[in-house]
């Protein structure tokens, strides 16, 4: 028994190690090809974070490239991905719409005085209905449509530095959306 | 063209040869000719810091150089960054973060060279072999997954992306490196406890050696931790000073286990008991900043802190962690059972209650790791996220340390082995009382009246009243108090100090959102805030809209707060800067919201009774960890004649078998 037990913490430590590779290789299913790349965005009509009493429906996005980004208040990895998408809004003319995931009117609209608002629209989908309609697993994730409504690419987890180099931006650049280079306020 | 980020990459290169060279003879090289391959493990390990330092300072010129070509600096800085910034952006990212880390294991490393007389030399030759294993495996992740010197050539860009705004400041200059300081630290009580069990010595004298380099490890993560919670504190601008994020929670289990550590390593040395547990305790508290290392670094979980998600990384440190934390574990299981003693001890007694201390703390630990690990096993069980949230980590943690205050408050009045009830006593018949009524007395100022805060402020006293009687007693009475003691009482009062803060600060602060113009009036408790106007300044890389606030408190003079809404130029992102009366009994707190037009303005008024004490408290904790080590009988281990003398029949032993 008392030498048998010595071995307990090394039992607990493979038990973590055995989460912790699980957890780890989720990560690959960020990579994946959701089902929905290269069909057109769901029809919704959800309503708008500013203006309750009014409806967006998938019409309102059309037209341009847009990204439609899902994030929540209560996600730690949204407020990390912030500043990318503020600067991604300051130095592009893609369209961004928020989708509020899950969230409280009130919190969502203090967060993006507190921090900016980077969207074009934001609507509200509070009990998630939008999210099932959009396979959303959690928040944040990202998806490109082009003007016709088309998802030509989705990243479930944040959109940094690196996602936008290599994924976004070349596949925008194609739909004649690029970075502008714009001069330092103030100057150097 | 500047060749230096080459050189620099050649270093880290370099590093890591000496320290395979230098685990290879740590490790192996015991034998009969052993003398020139241990002198050689020592300068190998100085060469591996002399590398390390070379590659960081040429990391570093590249920053205050703005040399863009260089990817990592490219991604963390700008040209219109202050200098102290541009050198501490070096560790702004996870690249330059994890050299930091390297530069800090081998100053460890380095100190262990210096006090290695202290040590039987296989011992310390042992220690030095296994250190630099664990600096390989850490040198071989930054040359192979995390290369800060990466170039981007010819794509060279104009100008870098620029600091994260939220990292330029103050607290990111010195958090980080404190912070490393104490979770590499323990990679040190690791070493003797894994060479413990190697040389198969596992006796009073190696947690002897092991206690200065715990202490002043623990107190470095005691400090990091409190920086970290200051910093998000004025920092974040929502007046939170602890958000059981993960990234907090990995910085939290280290500290932890090592607080269990120090008083079990105390009890083993002195009493030769909880010998098992103490190696256990040594090998676990460095395996939880390995932990910490994976969920920061791998984006197995994503918060604030977290860096860029690369599976590369992820897959590495989980192979080391398995190398590293599954081999001691290992040795342990097979080597740690001949170690149990028998000595006896009553309940009412020194070694009993810093029981009570190891099972609270480690219980402690085991809520922190499930809170942090859960949501990742739920996810691998169902496919969905969830969230667990701080009532989760305050349902356990408030009890947890009220019984841990508690068990505090007893430590002066009891002895080793057994205490008499007459010593007892006074505890509980007097100085109980005391803190019963003066407890009883603060609650009466207090707003909401809780019990849980009563019973903290109570116990709080308690351990203040029966410390304070002990250091009475013993200056009466003329008698010595050896600084170790004195840096145990220290420490103990600064736990007492960061309860009450935290009780009080976390139930009693006021927060008001307004809508605010210029010229109105609002009031936050017993103080009058006028908002004054507001004004555009302009720092070195933003522009800010500067709100003007007169703050008169009640009977008090008015004083002005300045908080700002700054727009950072590189990124464009929005920060909010709080501006903060501080003070010893209590801060008031102000920052903008969204101006909402007219001139108006959405304005957060916090006031927070005692928030200081909770980091003033940790920082007594960390002197008093820190005054323990200044103690004579660690600086007096040098020619302890029975170490050399067994020493030399080992060397014989050898001599005779090899």
């Amino acid at each position: 028994m008392s030498r048998l037990s010595l071995f307990v913490p090394l039992g607990v430590f493979v038990l973590i190690l055995v989460v912790g590779w699980f957890g780890f290789s989720l990560d690959d299913r960020r990579q994946m090809p959701s089902a929905l790349i290269d069909k057109p965005f769901p029809e919704f009509a959800a309503p708008s974070l500013y203006d309750q009493a009014r409806t967006v429906t998938r019409a309102d996005i059309l037209g341009r490239p847009t990204l439609v980004n899902v994030w929540a208040t209560w996600c730690t990895t949204c407020k990390a991905e912030h500043a990318e998408l503020m600067r991604i809004a300051e130095r592009t003319d893609v369209q961004l719409v928020g989708v509020n995931y899950k969230d409280d009117v009130a919190k969502a609209q203090r967060w993006l005085a507190d921090f900016g608002d980077p969207y074009d629209m934001v609507v509200v989908d509070p009990d998630g209905v939008l999210g099932v309609e959009l396979g959303v697993t959690g928040a944040p994730e990202t998806f490109l449509l082009d003007g016709e409504g088309k998802i030509l690419y989705k990243r479930v987890a944040d959109v940094n530095r690196r996602i936008w180099r290599d994924e976004l931006a070349p596949r925008l650049a194609r739909l004649g959306i690029v970075e502008k280079d714009l001069p330092e306020q103030g100057g150097r | 063209m500047n060749m230096l980020p080459e050189f620099g990459q050649i270093s880290l290169a370099c590093a890591a040869c000496l320290a395979l060279a230098a685990a290879v003879t740590g490790l192996g090289g015991n034998g009969a000719r052993g003398e020139l391959l241990r002198r050689s493990t020592v300068s190998m390990v100085v060469g591996q810091f002399v590398f390390s330092t070379v590659a960081f300072a040429i990391l570093v010129t590249a920053f205050v150089n703005d040399d863009f070509s260089v990817e990592y600096v490219a991604n963390n800085s700008n040209s219109l960054l202050p200098w102290y910034y541009k050198i501490s952006a070096a560790w702004g990212g996870h690249e330059g973060s994890f050299l930091l880390w390297i530069v800090i294991m081998t100053l460890w490393m380095v100190a262990v060279v210096v006090r290695r007389q202290n040590y039987p030399q296989r011992f310390a030759n042992r220690v030095l072999g296994i250190l630099s294993l664990l600096n390989l495996g850490f040198l071989s992740f930054a040359f192979f997954t995390s290369n800060p010197f990466t170039r981007l050539i010819p794509m060279t860009p104009a100008d870098g992306a620029d600091l994260n705004p939220l990292l330029q400041d103050f607290g990111l200059i010195v958090h980080p490196p404190l912070l490393y300081v104490g979770y590499v630290g323990l990679a040190v009580p690791f070493a003797f406890a894994v060479a413990a069990l190697l040389e198969n010595r596992l006796d009073a004298a190696w947690s002897r050696w092991s206690r200065p380099w715990t202490n002043v490890a623990w107190a470095a993560l005691t400090l990091g931790i409190a920086l970290g919670s200051w910093w998000a504190y004025y920092e974040l601008g929502w007046g939170g000073w602890w958000f059981w994020d993960p990234v907090e929670n990995a910085s939290f289990m280290p500290w932890l286990a090592a607080t269990a550590l120090i008083h079990s390593l105390a009890v083993t040395e002195k009493r030769g008991t909880f010998k098992s547990w103490t190696l256990l305790l040594a090998i676990a508290a460095f395996s939880l900043s390995l932990l910490g290392a994976f969920i920061v670094r791998s984006g197995v979980l994503t918060s604030v802190h977290a860096f860029a998600v690369d599976p590369e990384r992820g897959s590495y440190i989980l192979a080391f962690l398995a190398l590293v934390v599954g081999g001691s574990l290992t040795l342990y299981a097979l080597r740690g059972g001949g170690v149990r003693a028998a000595v006896g001890y009553q309940l009412m007694s020194r070694e009993f209650f810093m029981l009570i201390n190891n099972v609270i703390l480690v219980v402690s630990l085991a809520v922190v790791l499930w809170g942090t690990l859960a949501p990742i096993g739920y996810e691998v069980l169902t496919g969905s996220r969830i969230s667990i949230g701080v009532p989760f980590f305050n349902m356990f943690f408030v009890p947890l340390m009220l019984a841990l205050a508690a068990a505090v408050s007893l430590v002066p009045v009891l002895n080793w082995k057994r205490t008499r009830w007459a010593a007892i006593k006074p505890a509980f018949a007097y100085a109980l009382p005391l803190a019963v009524v003066g407890g009883g007395l603060t609650l009466y100022f207090t707003e909401p009246r809780l019990v849980m805060v009563a019973l903290a402020l109570m116990l709080a006293a308690w351990i203040v009243v029966t410390h304070a009687n002990d250091i009475w007693k013993r200056v009466r009475a003329r008698s010595s108090m050896p600084l170790s003691y004195a840096g145990m009482t220290i420490a103990h009062l600064g736990f007492a100090m960061s309860v009450i803060g935290v009780a009080v600060t976390s139930t009693q602060s006021i927060e008001a959102d307004r809508r605010m113009a210029p010229g109105d009036q609002t009031e936050l408790g017993t103080a009058a805030v006028q908002f004054v106007g507001m004004q555009q300044v302009r720092g070195p890389n933003y522009v800010a809209d500067q709100g003007n606030f007169i703050v008169t408190p009640a009977g008090g003079s008015p004083y002005s707060l300045k908080p700002e809404k700054r727009r950072y130029l590189a990124r464009g992102s929005i920060m909010t800067e709080a501006a903060i009366n501080p003070g010893f009994m209590s801060d008031t707190y102000i920052s903008l919201g969204e101006p909402l037009g007219d001139g108006a303005w959405a304005v957060r008024l916090h006031f927070k009774p005692l928030v200081r004490w909770v980091w003033l408290g940790c920082l007594l904790m960390a002197l008093g960890g820190v005054m323990a080590v200044a103690d004579k009988r660690y600086r007096r281990l040098r020619a302890r004649q029975d170490a050399q003398v067994r020493e030399v029949h080992e060397s014989a032993a050898g001599q005779v078998s090899t």
